[in-house]
């Protein structure tokens, strides 16, 4: 008996394959289609108003009709237009799916526009931190090397002390500083987002916390002295790097020497 | 030893498997008998040729890799940043003077390995082992003299010798362990007391100031909102480090002030020691002496990075998880007259790591 | 007879020169052509070896420019971002290597590299030389002295990285300190001698400079010489294989073979280092900043042969007890000094044990399999995966915030992971080395499967069986079979009571656990028989070997087998009638 148009077995994988890789496009491009924003309704509204109109369609399921807060998240009264800054321009806020802690998320959810009439409304609620001026976090002049100073006694325990973020207690963690900007790092400091303690203006004044971000700036732009970083973790991937390539290439130096040539 | 000579070793010319056995030399061991197939080398002078030109090649590869050294060494300044693709921008002298040096090494060694892989003979060569034991004359001989040696020295004859030698050898060690006391000379403030007791108490008093490390600035209430950390130090900690040369102050007495609201501490290590939500606990951990200041704001939670010790802040400290058995110390704080924050005495514990004397 | 060069005849007056007073030439004439055995997993020692020399070479360098000093200075180097900063001139020293004096940071890196492999080569070898029992009479003396290398190996990593003064290393001396201080009765007094007072003081750094350059540097490299002195004259051990036997040494001459691989392979070896040492970055510590009391990094961990014990500590629950006013600090004592202390007193005790349980006195020079010490091997993977087990908790937070995962979680699962993982990596294991006992046996009465699948002229399949060869063969009849420890008697023939019968039991039961299940070897007759029956599968198959074009063995269209001028289509084969009367 012929087989010869004998259907190859991998005709069913690769059918099946491409199945999933087409409901799996499918699904990708439909979620990340922005949430539609409700077009601004007719007359003007002010921006306090435009900025409760969106909290009370995206935030107040978590966080209360007023704001208040919840079982599902905390009060922002008295957060200050900062906060909402910080949380919604990173796109950690709104929180996308349930976890120990929302990642930032590039990007965010809502544009500029809207944010500032967000930060708005919640700034009305209750005194809270501003949103730092542009001077307040031009770090040109600082001193990277105090900033480094003060990074080490207020921010490595968390951040880890090249930057690169570090865990806290029940999967979450301090995030990774590689891609802050100016702006956010003044803003978090500010306002202690998440797990992050509050670090205000008494406590680390302004000039301080621009050789802050002086040096995290300095720790983005550094070049690597050394050659290959290995992600600076320190001893724990410089052992990964070890026990993986240095082992298999000496082992294969010492096979070489050791098979007879043909 | 006669390993080494040839053992009758029949030189035959083929082995049934169709290749050469050399036959034994003086001072060669004789080859093993074992079938042997031989290298491309052996047989083809062409690939005998390559392989010489292999090696030479490494060699002189090595030798210009050792020429690039020197020049990179002498022309590329300490400071330049060169980019590399997977390895991003990295120091050019470093990475140059490395690679070169790298190559140069390795070349040395993949010639001499080539070499002998491709051109030494690979003819596998037996050798005959010998057991371990000597032979029984070598070890009658040695109990012969040892014994003559014995009794010679009258070792067991003479007793009052034997023990007072045994003692004066046993004690003559003392002197060099004694003379490690001296390891910990005791500084004046410590004159008198033992290593429990200095390990027993910081810089703190009542009425040190508390101010902001780093900064140094003092502390006042409400410069310090709900969620915030401040990590701090006695005031006088500068100067102590001055007079004393080291770090040891600031290792005991350094501290993390914290707030949360008041009806959000549950218990404290003693009674009204918080200021209107400020709470004050050491910043070394208690389980093997890490500093610990990351701080949960919202679970009140403090976690050392070295062994996960957990401490709940708004609960007298104490520990929910990992290895440290005690508690964080907490230091009773107040506020002086000009509404700065002040310790109102030292910690009633001794803080970090646990030791023996500790009751 | 070779013409001399001039070289050689200078060399050759060298050599008389030096005989003539130390007599030399006999200990050149007996060991020039002295044998040595050729496999990669002996080299694992020399990478060992060689790593350490490189060690050696670059400290040298860093001990010309590092200063082992306390005194507090203001940094005032080439890397901006501690501009200014107030430090000890050993960390300034350490950054000055890094950023101010050419070469100095890759020669930081490969001394920093070629520590790392030091200590990786010297686990992989010991795993090598435990796993095929190599540590067996007459080599007890050298394990007891790799145990003690090992050891040393561990307290010169550790001093070494300690050294620079950096905020990573300097809190790993805090918790030395505090494991320290844990002790009972002396561990406070311990702490005061050793750092001249409390912590951080300013003496630790230069005592531990001196511990690392000059006293365990010395006692490696006597340990080491007597460690190469005893391999030189009880000779190296070799794997079974073709004339190779117990009292013999098959391999090449000294000289030139293995002078060259040897000698080359340090080369190999450095070169590898100084590759690594300039391409990957170590140890970057500008990056931690200088030590002080008060701060500390996230994710902080030790080098990695230390980290097993900050594992242990992580994962250790806290217990801890005060009885009369003292204070026993069980969860410090436990994983940091008890647990490593078992351990390491086991590991160098280990070759007496075995002994002892299997009641071996012969002398091994050839190797053994692993498999055919299932008990051995066990008990090696299950230390292996107890001590990755505690690696892997000394990097909890790095897996944590690397994959996603929580620390708590992490821990939870290590604790009963550790507890119930090694034996059944022990049962495992030993389950597995059984199995290829079993098929070593089949393939000794069988000959080993070929996957051939080949019809008999009567119309039978068989899959065609071939005989070993010459190789597999001697290997795996290389096994020796060890009688278990005879059952003791209560009281012999004369009834004289057996003083030791408990402990005569004990190593009978223990023996028949270590050797009882092995699957002895089949006869010399049984093997001959089966190698036989092999043989008339090869024959069967024979004929096939004629055909002069292998293609056309294995193009088989549509199932058939086809011959050279079969019909390829269905025309042709109408056309030339049916099977049989072409060819």
């Amino acid at each position: 008996m012929k087989f010869s148009r004998r259907r190859s077995p991998i005709v069913a994988t690769t059918l099946l394959f491409g199945a999933l890789v087409a409901v799996g496009g499918v699904y990708a491009v439909a979620t990340s289609v922005q949430p539609a924003n409700a077009a601004v309704s007719a007359g003007r509204e002010t921006q306090v108003e435009e900025g409760k109109r969106l909290f009370l369609e995206g935030c107040s399921s978590c966080h209360g009709m007023s704001a208040q807060g919840g079982e599902n998240g905390p009060t922002l009264i008295g957060v200050g237009a900062a906060a909402v800054d910080f949380q919604v321009s990173t796109g950690r806020m709104p929180m996308g799916a349930p976890g120990a802690q929302a990642p930032a998320v590039n990007p965010p959810s809502y544009d500029a526009e809207q944010i500032s009439a967000m930060a708005a409304y919640v700034a009305s609620l209750a005194p809270g931190p501003a949103i730092p001026t542009a001077e307040q976090y031009d770090y040109a002049d600082a001193d990277v090397a105090r900033g480094g100073e003060l990074f080490r006694i207020n921010c490595s325990q968390c951040h880890q002390a090249a930057g690169q973020g570090g865990a806290l207690t029940q999967g979450k963690y301090a995030p990774n500083l590689m891609e802050a900007e100016p702006k956010e790092i003044y803003e978090a400091m500010l306002t202690g987002p998440q797990s992050m303690p509050v670090f205000s203006d008494a406590q680390i004044p302004t000039e301080n916390k621009k050789e802050i971000i002086a040096y995290i700036t300095a720790l983005q732009e550094e070049p690597s002295p050394g050659g290959l970083t290995l992600g600076k973790l320190g001893p724990v991937t410089e052992a990964a790097f070890l026990g993986t390539a240095v082992v298999a290439v000496l082992i294969a130096a010492a096979v070489w020497i050791g098979i007879k040539a043909r | 030893m006669s390993d080494l000579t040839t053992q009758g070793h029949d030189s035959h010319a083929g082995d049934g498997h169709g290749h050469e056995v050399a036959p034994a030399r003086p001072g060669y061991s004789p080859v093993a008998d074992i079938p042997h197939s031989p290298r491309a080398t052996d047989t083809d002078p062409r690939m005998a040729r390559r392989a010489e030109r292999q090696v030479a090649a490494m060699f002189v590869l090595s030798m210009l890799f050792v020429v690039l050294f020197v020049v990179a060494y002498v022309a590329i300044d300490k400071t330049t940043i060169v980019y590399i693709p997977v390895m991003g921008e990295v120091n050019f002298s470093q990475v140059a003077l490395g690679f070169t040096l790298g190559a140069a090494v390795f070349l040395i060694g993949a010639g001499a390995i080539q070499w002998a892989k491709k051109l030494m003979p690979d003819v596998e060569v037996v050798q005959e082992r010998h057991d371990m034991a000597s032979p029984k004359d070598d070890t009658n001989l040695a109990a012969a003299n040892y014994e003559r040696g014995k009794e010679e020295s009258g070792f067991a004859r003479y007793t009052i010798i034997r023990r007072t030698l045994i003692g004066a050898l046993a004690l003559f060690p003392i002197p060099l362990i004694i003379m490690l006391k001296d390891l910990w000379v005791p500084g004046p403030l410590e004159q008198g007391k033992s290593p429990a007791q200095i390990l027993s108490t910081t810089l703190w008093r009542k009425g040190s100031r508390i101010v902001s490390d780093g900064t140094y600035l003092p502390v006042k209430a409400t410069d310090l909102p709900v969620g915030g950390l401040i990590s701090a130090v006695p005031e006088d900690l500068r100067e102590v480090e001055e007079i004393e040369g080291n770090l040891n102050a600031r290792g005991k007495a350094a501290i993390i002030l914290v707030r949360m609201q008041p009806d959000q501490i549950r218990s404290q290590q003693g009674e009204g020691w918080d200021y209107q939500g400020i709470l004050a606990y050491s910043k070394i951990c208690t389980h093997v002496g890490c500093p610990i200041a990351l701080y949960e704001q919202r679970t009140h939670h403090l976690l050392c990075p070295c062994h996960q010790s957990t401490f709940d802040l708004a609960d007298a400290g104490n520990v929910i998880f990992g290895p440290a058995a005690r508690n964080m110390p907490q230091l009773p704080i107040g506020v002086d007259e000009e509404g700065f924050l002040i310790a109102m005495s030292d910690f009633e514990q001794p803080i970090g790591p646990s030791f023996w004397e500790r009751a | 007879m070779t013409t001399t060069s001039p070289i050689e005849k200078v060399g050759g007056g060298a050599a008389n020169y030096v005989d003539q007073r130390l007599g030399s030439n006999k200990f050149l004439g007996r060991n020039l052509g002295k044998v040595f055995p050729d496999h990669w997993s002996f080299m694992l020692g020399e990478i060992a070896l060689y790593s350490f020399v490189v060690v050696l070479l670059t400290g040298v360098f860093l001990t010309l420019f590092y200063k082992p000093s306390s005194l507090e200075v203001i940094y005032d180097g080439s890397y901006v971002p501690l501009k200014g900063i107030k430090m000890t001139e050993a960390y300034a020293s350490s950054l000055d290597l890094s950023f101010d004096i050419r070469g100095g940071l890759l020669l930081r890196q490969m001394h920093h590299w070629a520590a790392l492999i030091f200590v990786g080569a010297i686990a992989v070898h010991m795993f090598r030389v435990f796993f095929t029992g190599a540590f067996r009479k007459p080599r007890e003396f050298n394990w007891i002295i790799g145990v003690a290398l090992t050891t040393l190996a561990l307290g010169a990593g550790f001093s070494g990285y300690s050294l620079p003064d950096d905020l990573l290393s300097g809190t790993g001396l805090q918790i030395a300190r505090g494991i320290m201080q844990a002790i009972p009765v002396v561990g406070t007094w311990m702490a005061f001698l050793l750092f001249g007072g409390e912590f951080p003081g300013t003496d630790f750094i230069s005592r531990l400079y001196s511990v690392h350059i000059l006293l365990i540097p010395g006692l490696i490299l006597a340990l080491v010489t007597v460690h190469l002195m005893m391999v030189w004259t009880q000779k190296h051990t070799q794997f079974p294989g073709p004339g190779r036997t117990n009292d013999n040494v098959v391999g090449y001459p000294l000289m030139p073979v293995y002078m060259a691989k040897a000698g080359g392979f340090f080369f190999i070896v450095f070169g590898i280092i100084a590759l690594i040492g300039g391409l990957v970055t170590i140890n970057p510590i500008w990056l931690f900043g200088p030590f002080t009391p008060d701060q500390v990094s996230a994710g902080s961990q030790p080098d990695w042969y230390i980290g097993w014990l900050d594992g242990a500590l992580r994962m250790m629950p806290n217990i801890e007890t005060t009885t009369f006013g003292y204070t026993i600090s069980w969860n410090v004592l436990i994983p940091a000094a008890i647990i490593p202390g078992i351990i390491f007193t086991a590991l160098a005790l280990y070759p007496f044990l075995e002994a002892w349980v299997t009641g071996d006195k012969r002398e091994h020079n050839l190797l053994d399999r692993p498999r055919n010490a299932p008990t051995r091997t066990g008990i090696g993977v299950m230390a292996i995966t107890f001590y990755s087990l505690l690696w892997i908790g000394g990097a909890n937070d790095i897996i944590a915030i690397t994959f996603d995962l929580s620390i708590n979680s992490i821990i939870w699962a290590l604790r009963i992971l550790i507890i119930v993982l090694p034996p059944i990596s022990f049962v495992v294991t030993r389950r597995i080395c059984l199995g290829l006992q079993r098929r070593d046996r089949d393939k000794l009465l069988h000959g080993y499967e070929s996957g051939r699948i080949l019809r008999l002229p009567n119309g039978e399949f068989i899959e065609v069986h071939q005989p070993l060869n010459y190789k597999e063969m001697a290997v795996i009849t290389s096994k020796t079979d060890v009688a278990v420890m005879p059952a003791p008697v209560k009281t012999d023939a004369d009834g004289v009571a057996n003083k030791l019968y408990l402990v005569d039991k004990l190593r009978h039961r223990l023996s028949s656990f270590f050797y009882g299940e092995n699957i002895p070897l089949p006869s010399a007759a049984e093997i001959e028989a089966g190698q036989h029956h092999a043989e008339h599968d090869a024959a069967a198959e024979a004929p096939l070997a004629a055909y002069e074009d292998r293609d056309e063995l294995f193009n088989a269209h549509g199932g058939v087998l086809h011959h050279p001028g079969m019909p390829m289509t269905n025309m042709e084969q109408v056309e030339q009638g049916p099977a049989g009367t072409s060819h």
